[in-house]
């Protein structure tokens, strides 16, 4: 867990780039710092490691200060992981990789076995590791980027914009990558973005920060999407936030209508308006046709269209939402955990749902830290 | 031709001692640059004065800086430290700037990366600052071995020898031989340690060969 205290930041010149921060990063949780430049976020992320020393106030590791501790030793401790990866471009993915266990004197051998492990951890291929930074794409640098943080299996990592520097496709792929790696590792986390969808993708909690570096709110997501502290914060979660917040809520027991289907490559039995679902020979739903357009002949791949989103029945509202709303038919495809076709439902239906629902309830004493994830206070 | 036919044993016992006046100054020059140019980087005020002031010691005439050594360091007139002594003082005056230049050349992320990760000032400059700036310090040293080469002749004048004695005694006797034979033999020399300085530095620098192309 790392708690920061009142902690300040002030440069020379008397820019206050953090004010009076105080929150809690519990283990093994992912905590997200967010908000628009010069709100202090990347000053807070470098204030754990000590890259910058705060003014005032503290930082306390698992109850340790953070001010006492050697500078070198805690970095050690902590994994680090930044904007270009930063890697080192006279080394070779796996010397990079290998960084910190050399540092704390591993032997030779460990040191090669470990990197070569954790390159295959963060999904590289390891005929990667005997090549240097500048060999990789963006994407696979920044992978050798979390795994060289991971080394030497530190207890808590910091992030800083790690996937902000990649195209937006690559950027999906490692974000789910990172929360399946969290999901196996479970470390404490720091993450710094500007982007709040990141955010609220990644967050346990979010902790959204408003320029000159004072703490706005800090909550779970789905709470910070139901409860912005202040106008502030409402505006910086955006407008989309009603819909947004409908991911974080499992969908009850949706009343599925069975939808008629064929098989791809067989000849609609009707002819007749309206769509009909293709499914291929194991039931996973492909796309809809028009029989009406395309006429008596077998359904070929060239006339689905694929334009309708697929929920799962165990998934969000929003995802099932998504499905009615972009299906052609309006029927909204639901499939189980296989991918198999289960049903469909109607937009009216999910909203019904909706309705139904409880949204996480407000905190009235405590705006701010009100929806905070819960530590059990054990004094340190 | 003929001229070095005959005089072949002298030219490479010459070439030798040139080699070593010029070559370990070199050597000499690059570790003592190396603190100088650290301080015009860890504090960025003292780079303009740092680099300004070690580099106006190349404008010391050469004859000058040689002459006066004996009276600094309290050698004879005829040592050959004397000589090792100034044109260490050259390359230092040379290569303060570039190493500066190169440890500044280093990404700042790199940088960053590496503190984060809990290198030490001292083994991030060993262990990632320098290896990062060997192509930039590569370049500044080829200038400097040339002009190494160039200006040790000059020590003939005040009786420490090694090439340059050819072109003073080929100039004073009109040997043409003799005077050919000096200048190619320091050219050749020059060639030889830029050759050496690059190979050396490829060496270190295997990532450079693979930059940009990407797998």
């Amino acid at each position: 867990m790392i708690r920061f205290d009142g902690v300040t930041k002030e440069f020379p010149g008397g820019t206050v780039a953090v004010d009076d921060l105080s929150l809690t990063a519990p283990t093994g949780k992912i905590t997200v710092l967010v908000g628009p430049s010069g709100c202090g976020k990347t000053t807070s992320l470098r204030m754990v490691n000590r890259m910058i020393e705060p003014t005032r106030g503290s930082i306390a590791l698992d109850g340790q200060d953070t001010g006492r501790m050697k500078q070198a030793e805690l970095r050690r401790g902590i994994g680090y992981v930044i904007q270009h990866a930063g890697l080192f471009p006279h080394r070779t993915v796996l010397d990079n990789i290998g960084t910190v266990p050399r540092l704390l004197g591993w032997d030779k051998k460990k040191i090669r076995d470990r990197s070569r492990e954790l390159l295959e951890t963060v999904g590289l291929d390891p005929a990667l590791g005997d090549r240097y930074p500048t060999q990789l794409s963006g994407g696979q640098q920044q992978r050798v980027g979390v795994a060289r943080a991971l080394a030497a299996d530190p207890p808590v990592m910091l992030m800083d914009e790690p996937f902000s520097a990649v195209d937006p496709i690559v950027r999906e792929q490692l974000q789910d990558e990172f929360l399946r790696l969290q999901d196996e590792l479970g470390k404490t986390i720091v993450f710094v973005t500007h982007d709040i969808d990141e955010a609220i993708k990644l967050g346990d909690q979010v902790a959204v920060l408003r320029v000159g570096g004072t703490l706005a709110q800090i909550a779970e997501p789905a709470y910070l999407l139901a409860h912005p502290a202040d106008d502030f914060v409402a505006d910086f979660v955006g407008r989309d936030r009603g819909y947004r917040a409908l991911q974080f809520q499992p969908a009850p027991r949706l009343p599925l209508r069975s939808e008629r289907s064929i098989v791809i490559g067989e000849r609609p039995e009707t002819t007749g308006s309206g769509w009909l679902l293709v499914v291929d020979d194991e039931r996973h739903p492909l796309g809809w046709v028009e029989p009406a357009r395309i006429g008596p002949r077998a359904v070929e791949d060239a006339d689905l269209h694929r334009g309708g989103t697929i929920a799962a029945a165990g998934g969000s509202l929003r995802s099932a939402l998504d499905a009615a709303l972009s299906s052609p038919s309006r029927r909204g495809v639901i499939v189980d955990e296989s991918g198999e076709l289960v049903g469909t439902v109607l937009a009216h239906e999910v909203l019904n749902a909706i309705e139904e629902t409880d949204r996480p309830e407000r905190d009235e004493v405590d705006p701010v830290h009100g929806g905070a994830v819960s530590v059990a206070d054990d004094g340190s | 031709m003929d001229w070095l036919s005959s005089h072949w044993r002298t030219v490479l016992d010459l070439a030798v001692s040139h080699l070593y006046l010029a070559g370990l100054p070199l050597v000499l020059g690059l570790v003592i640059s190396l603190p100088f140019a650290w301080a015009a980087k860890r504090w960025r005020g003292s780079y303009a004065a740092v680099v300004t002031s070690t580099g106006l010691l190349y404008t010391i005439p050469s004859l000058a800086l040689f002459v006066i050594m004996p009276l600094v360091l309290g050698t004879k007139i005829l040592d050959p430290v004397n000589v090792l002594v100034a044109m260490t003082i050259y390359t230092v005056a040379l290569l303060t700037r570039t190493v500066a230049d190169g440890l500044l050349s280093v990404p700042d992320h790199v940088e960053q990366a590496a503190t984060a990760m809990g290198y030490g000032a001292l083994r991030r400059l060993f262990g990632v600052e320098l290896p990062l700036a060997v192509p930039v310090i590569a370049a500044g040293l080829r200038v400097a071995a040339v002009s190494n080469v160039s200006i040790v002749s000059i020590a003939s004048v005040i009786g420490v020898s090694q090439l340059g004695n050819l072109l003073v005694d080929g100039y004073r006797r009109i040997i043409w031989g003799e005077l050919w034979t000096g200048i190619i033999a320091c050219l050749l020399l020059a060639l030889a340690l830029d050759a050496l300085i690059l190979v050396v530095s490829r060496l270190l620098t295997p990532w450079q060969r693979t930059a940009g192309g990407r797998a």
